[in-house]
């Protein structure tokens, strides 16, 4: 032996045998979603790296859809296989569950990312300029707005085809977020759909301070948020000893008191459990933009592309109400008489504070943001229901809301004049005389908005306000029809301006779209009428999903 | 030393950098503010990991490292983009949008 070894032997040895670390075993099949998109991400940072600029935009848009739909493909396989009920599982070691609110929400990400992915890709709303078609993203991002550069970008044809692998890389994270099944791959999903959010918020071709403006705004909020969530999930892992949600419900409930004798002497903290949930369910529900997390919503909606905004409005909200059911149903049941208060108070000042401050908005924009409050108010309250119909109707509500919202958003993008959109109210009045289609297809979506029968948003609320009513929570429902009866006056008063005012001289144009945004409205439309007027199947699908693996 | 007083340092500085997000004006600041507090919760978690004796809380902050500088990536980024177009990083300025 020798001596450099003996020396070395005076620390070493005493080390016990370090525990190995078994290989992970991962589930493929059952992540095929996730990882199709991701995959497709990268492809889309390799043709941007490497196609030449004009054939860019085609090979973006073909890789984007052709992702979206083999993914959302692969959901409906899984779910056809029983992964959604009976052989529902947690895969990646314990990080991902596979199980029916997954895969629901999985697939109406997809499909919504999907629809999101042609209204980004639309390109005849903008006049061509020196020749070129522009979408509705900035020329050069990068280049000072009214600048020599940017001046130059635009006479050069640049375009911004970037969006969709970022797009893309939100949707994947999107995608986790609600199927997350430890506090880490929580915070790291939140993060991946997040960060992307932010740039594409930034990258209007139109408004583009605003836009920056509300970049800035979305960026310094959402990390303050997600630093909120960290520190609280350090805390839960301060009380729990562990991140995956089984373990921490299992200490939570005080299912085995001591699971294991090392950990027994530090856990099971209430203050940190406490403290640490809370936090964790303010990151959540910034993300939900519920009251009074909600202040970024507004500007942030307005700032954006519309397109953009559409997408955001209907996947963020679908991706966070997700992970915030498992949050609460999964980790915290045993917390219930703690955070059922809290949630009730914030349900109810986030339907009525977004009803009521959405009385008083002059810009459509701003306007469809502040009904979005309202509604997380409206789910909020299917949330707290905390029963399996509790479950399935907010999976219903966010399937049928966030097509409402796409379509919406996407015949804002149609309403212009030469400042592009023409986002303020009073130039909307008349607009049922000159485009009579358009202002008919906007009613829907608006009557579907506010509830009106016949339509997705009558089902969905209908179904969220009886889970609430049936586990108890009469009161609730009260408020949500008082402030469903304040929302649907400034619905009405969209649809009286539109089509029983005289239209102004200098009003917009309603610019003719391409087949891209005609299918995404179509299928808007299509989707509020089948879930208002044939809802039973979907109701009974989001049914069998309600229950959760743990 | 008793570990616990991490925790209470940790506290503390993620109550500084929420104190720094709420009450700077220059952009910039509130960002590091928002790292200061990302790094208090790194703190805690490597301090509760030491508590608990398993690795768990050690490997999620070397995730919080990546996130967070991936966050910086993008932040930096938008905040220039916002600093070129209007000489300034005071966020009294981003008031295009009101009620």
């Amino acid at each position: 032996m020798s001596t450099t070894q003996s020396v070395h032997n005076l620390w070493t040895h005493a080390a016990a045998e370090p525990e190995k670390i078994p290989t992970p075993h991962i589930e493929y099949a059952q992540l095929s979603p996730t990882l199709i998109v991701l995959g497709a991400a990268l492809v889309g940072i390799l043709i941007e790296a490497f196609l030449p600029r004009r054939t860019r935009y085609t090979a973006q848009v073909l890789v984007a859809v052709v992702a979206l739909a083999s993914a959302f493909a692969a959901v409906l396989a899984l779910g056809m296989d029983g992964y959604g009920t009976t052989k529902a599982q947690v895969a990646a070691m314990g990080a991902i569950a596979v199980d029916g609110p997954a895969l629901f929400l999985q697939g109406t990400i997809l499909l919504v990312g999907l629809v999101a992915v042609f209204t980004f890709a639309e390109r005849r709303l903008d006049p061509t300029a020196h020749g070129n078609r522009v979408d509705s993203f900035a020329a050069q991002a990068a280049s000072v707005p009214g600048g020599q550069g940017e001046r130059d970008a635009v006479r050069a044809g640049f375009t911004t085809t970037e969006v969709f692998p970022i797009a893309l890389f939100a949707i994947a994270g999107m995608l986790v977020f609600p199927a997350a099944n430890d506090l880490l791959t929580l915070f790291i999903a939140l993060e991946v759909f997040s960060l992307p959010l932010y740039i594409l918020c930034a990258l209007s071709r139109r408004n583009r301070l605003m836009s920056q403006e509300a970049a800035v705004k979305y960026f310094l909020l959402g990390a303050f948020s997600s630093a909120f969530l960290l520190f609280g999930i350090a805390l839960l892992y301060g009380y729990a000893g562990a991140v995956d949600y089984s373990s921490i419900a299992r200490v939570v409930s005080n299912a085995d008191n001591a699971t294991d004798p090392a950990l027994a002497g530090t856990m099971g903290n209430d203050a940190l459990l406490l403290i640490g949930g809370a936090m964790v369910l303010m990151g959540m529900l910034f993300k939900v933009g519920a009251v009074p997390f909600h202040m970024w919503t507004p500007d942030v909606y307005q700032g954006a592309p519309t397109p953009v905004t559409g997408f955001m409005a209907a996947a963020t909200k679908v991706a966070a109400f997700g992970a915030l059911l498992r949050l609460l149903y999964v980790v915290l049941p045993g917390l219930r008489w703690d955070w059922e208060p809290v949630m009730w108070g914030v349900a109810i000042v986030t339907m009525l504070g977004g009803a009521i401050v959405a009385i008083t908005q002059t810009d459509i924009k701003r306007l469809l943001a502040y009904s979005s409050i309202a509604h997380a108010g409206f789910i909020l309250a299917g949330v707290v229901a905390t029963s399996e119909d509790g479950v399935s109707s907010v999976l219903f509500y966010l399937a049928a809301y966030s097509f409402v919202t796409l379509g919406a958003f996407a015949v804002v993008t149609l309403v212009r004049d030469a400042g592009g959109e023409a986002t303020h109210l009073s130039k909307w009045a008349g607009l049922g005389r000159r485009s009579p289609l358009v202002a008919a297809v906007f009613a829907v979506f608006l009557l579907a908005f506010a509830g009106i029968p016949l339509t997705s948003g009558f089902t969905g609320k209908f179904a969220v306000f009886k889970a609430a009513a049936e586990s108890g929570a009469g009161a609730l429902v009260v408020v949500g029809v008082i402030s469903s009866a304040i929302a649907a006056f400034f619905y009405i008063r969209v649809i009286v301006l539109m089509f029983f005012q005289e239209p102004k001289a200098d009003g917009p144009t309603v610019a003719v779209p391409s087949p891209l945004t005609i299918t995404a409205i179509g299928i808007g439309v299509a989707v509020t009428l089948v879930l208002g007027l044939a809802p039973q199947y979907f109701l009974e699908l989001a049914g069998d999903a309600g229950v959760f693996v743990r | 030393m008793n570990p616990v007083n991490y925790l209470y340092l940790a506290a503390l500085l993620f109550t500084i950098g929420a104190a720094g997000v709420l009450v700077r004006r220059n952009a910039i600041i509130v960002f590091m503010c928002v790292e200061l507090m990302l790094n208090a919760s790194n703190l805690a978690l490597v301090t509760f990991s030491r508590l608990h004796g398993n690795l768990d809380g050690q490997i999620m902050a070397f995730f919080t490292m990546v996130v967070a500088a991936a966050e910086v990536v993008v932040g930096l980024a938008i905040i220039v983009t916002f600093f070129r177009s209007r000489h300034s990083a005071s966020v009294d300025d981003a008031s295009l949008m009101k009620l």
